[in-house]
């Protein structure tokens, strides 16, 4: 996976954020301020712009530029908490020009740590680390039992999909949807779904034939 | 959805140009969102700096000039600026002698001054951030994201404004913002939802006949729904639950506040059942604010916010002040 492939992932999540702006927007009315999707939408539209306009020669590179944009573009939480994640897989990738699986899961674990301490958020609280936590988790695992890239990206989503359904029946710990109490209970949460969403996003674009 | 904008997208920043054209005293950086007094930084006087979602005003913006805040942030509706926006706030107001900055206490909010300070440190400024918590309707653990900022956001920003003003040390500023806050609490009540513009539908729905109790400044559903009653119940629900938080007794510092689509006659009604709820020998409502102050967009409901005064936060309260949103004494 070369620069080209990270870019590629950059422009199929701002294609889906777009596509699933409103649904994402919809969730966070239900529990939190109605502005998801629009603020992800905003975030990875400037993304793209900022992509076509600097030279990004490495996988590090293009993870580098998306989180900065997003921390200057976004706001709210997701600006500061996706934006950490891209920042802290680029570091993990450092200046390798092309990047494994075993470097992805690294660079995937480093996102995770980078937004648990951002965030101080747990698994079981309805925050994204619901979807991000056992996503990483069985990818990691499906690659140190050496599974080819199909089946381990595919328990990446799987486990981003169930780590998301699974916030529908928690009681929010975190973020604004905590104010809500024991009613945020019945509701997905829009950081985890748009999160499955990123993830989905890197399988699809992986699967994608060449050329 | 109705509204008086040109669009959803430039919504903030067609009001914060607006707001450049009718008060000269102030200097906006559209680019950067940023308002801050046209005079620029006085030297030698702690700055002090505050900012959030858009939709809340007078709430910040309205709140910069003489005696309080030195600038304010625009973030998008209902969503935290940026650090890059804070800090060219901080940059700008930076008198040399550090700069506190106002935070309320939303996840977005915390993160983004967090980075901000981070920043502005690196570029040498000393920054003090306080966080305001000051929403009783939300249980307050270690373990979640704790307390929203409300009400008390203006109070703490007037006060500290105030002793800025008169040379207080960044240590000084920074500790009576975190008094003002320990001293206050807040509760909101509302009548109807609102419409984020970009999303151009209401929050949340509310029957005829119902009322969301504890809510906060973002149109967000509160803790419970509840039947509308009477003026005089709905105060008393709201006056419980602070009571049940500190003692109403002494002198206080009481506002009652509309969220953007309530009346003032309504808003009067409220303050007489507030006045008549604090009736007794060992209580009395030595300064009051009535109309719209910290808002969210043309919601219907109110929110009573109130700060138990000490002498010194009287004095302060009391001195001049000079801004689009708050004026008297100069």
């Amino acid at each position: 996976m070369d620069a080209e492939f990270f870019r590629a992932w950059l422009a199929e999540i701002a294609a889906v954020v777009e596509a699933q702006r409103d649904h994402l927007t919809q969730l966070d009315s239900a529990i939190g301020d109605a502005d998801h999707g629009i603020n992800l939408s905003r975030g990875f539209t400037a993304v793209q712009a900022a992509l076509a306009q600097a030279d990004t020669p490495t996988p590090g590179s293009v993870l580098l530029l998306t989180g900065s944009t997003l921390i200057s573009k976004v706001g709210g939480a997701s600006g500061p908490l996706y934006g950490t994640a891209f920042r802290r897989a680029s570091k993990a990738l450092g200046d390798a020009p092309e990047v494994d699986l075993p470097a992805l899961a690294g660079a995937l674990e480093a996102a995770l740590a980078g937004v648990q301490k951002l965030g101080a958020a747990r698994e079981g609280e309805k925050t994204m680390v619901d979807a991000l936590a056992p996503a990483v988790g069985a990818f990691n695992k499906a690659v140190a039992e050496g599974a080819p890239a199909g089946e381990a990206l595919s328990a990446l989503t799987d486990a981003a999909d169930a780590g998301a359904q699974a916030t529908i029946s928690m009681q929010a710990l975190k973020g604004r949807a905590s104010y809500l109490g024991p009613r945020s209970v019945g509701h997905e949460d829009p950081g985890a779904a748009s999160t499955a969403l990123i993830l989905h996003a890197l399988r699809d674009v992986a699967e994608r034939p060449p050329g | 959805m109705k509204k008086l904008i040109n669009s959803p997208d430039t919504v903030v920043t067609d009001a914060l140009a607006g707001m450049a054209a009718a008060h000269p005293s102030l200097a906006v950086d559209l680019e950067n969102r940023v308002i801050t007094r046209a005079g620029g930084p006085t030297a030698g006087k702690v700055g002090l700096v505050s900012g959030g979602g858009s939709g809340h005003e007078p709430l910040h913006g309205g709140f910069v000039g003489y005696g309080m805040l030195d600038a304010a942030c625009a973030g998008e509706v209902f969503t935290s600026p940026v650090p890059d926006q804070m800090l060219a706030a901080t940059k700008a107001v930076d008198g040399g002698v550090g700069v506190v900055h106002v935070v309320k206490n939303y996840t977005g909010d915390i993160l983004n001054f967090q980075m901000a300070a981070e920043l502005a440190e690196d570029e040498g400024i000393e920054v003090a951030s306080v966080v305001i918590n000051d929403d009783v309707a939300v249980q307050d653990s270690l373990y979640t994201a704790g307390r929203r900022g409300t009400g008390a956001t203006v109070f703490a920003e007037k006060i500290a404004g105030a002793l800025a003003e008169q040379g207080g040390s960044l240590a000084e500023v920074a500790a009576v913002v975190a008094e003002v806050n320990e001293r206050s609490r807040s509760f909101g009540v509302a009548l109807t939802s609102c419409t984020v513009p970009a999303a151009g539908k209401p929050t949340f729905e509310l029957a005829e006949a119902e009322i969301e109790l504890g809510i906060g400044i973002h149109g967000e559903p509160g803790r419970t729904r509840a039947p509308l009653a009477s003026a005089r119940d709905i105060t008393a629900i709201a006056l419980d639950a602070i009571g049940a938080d500190i003692p109403l007794t002494g002198n206080l510092l009481v506002m009652v506040n509309g969220m953007g689509g309530t009346p003032l006659i309504e808003l009067y009604g409220i303050f007489n059942e507030v006045h008549r709820y604090l009736a007794g020998p060992d209580v009395r409502i030595a300064r009051n604010l009535v109309g719209n102050y910290i808002t969210s967009l043309e919601m219907q409901g109110f929110s009573v916010t109130v700060c138990r005064l000490t002498d010194t936060l009287t004095d302060l309260w009391d001195a001049p002040v000079d801004t689009p949103g708050l004026r008297w004494g100069r």
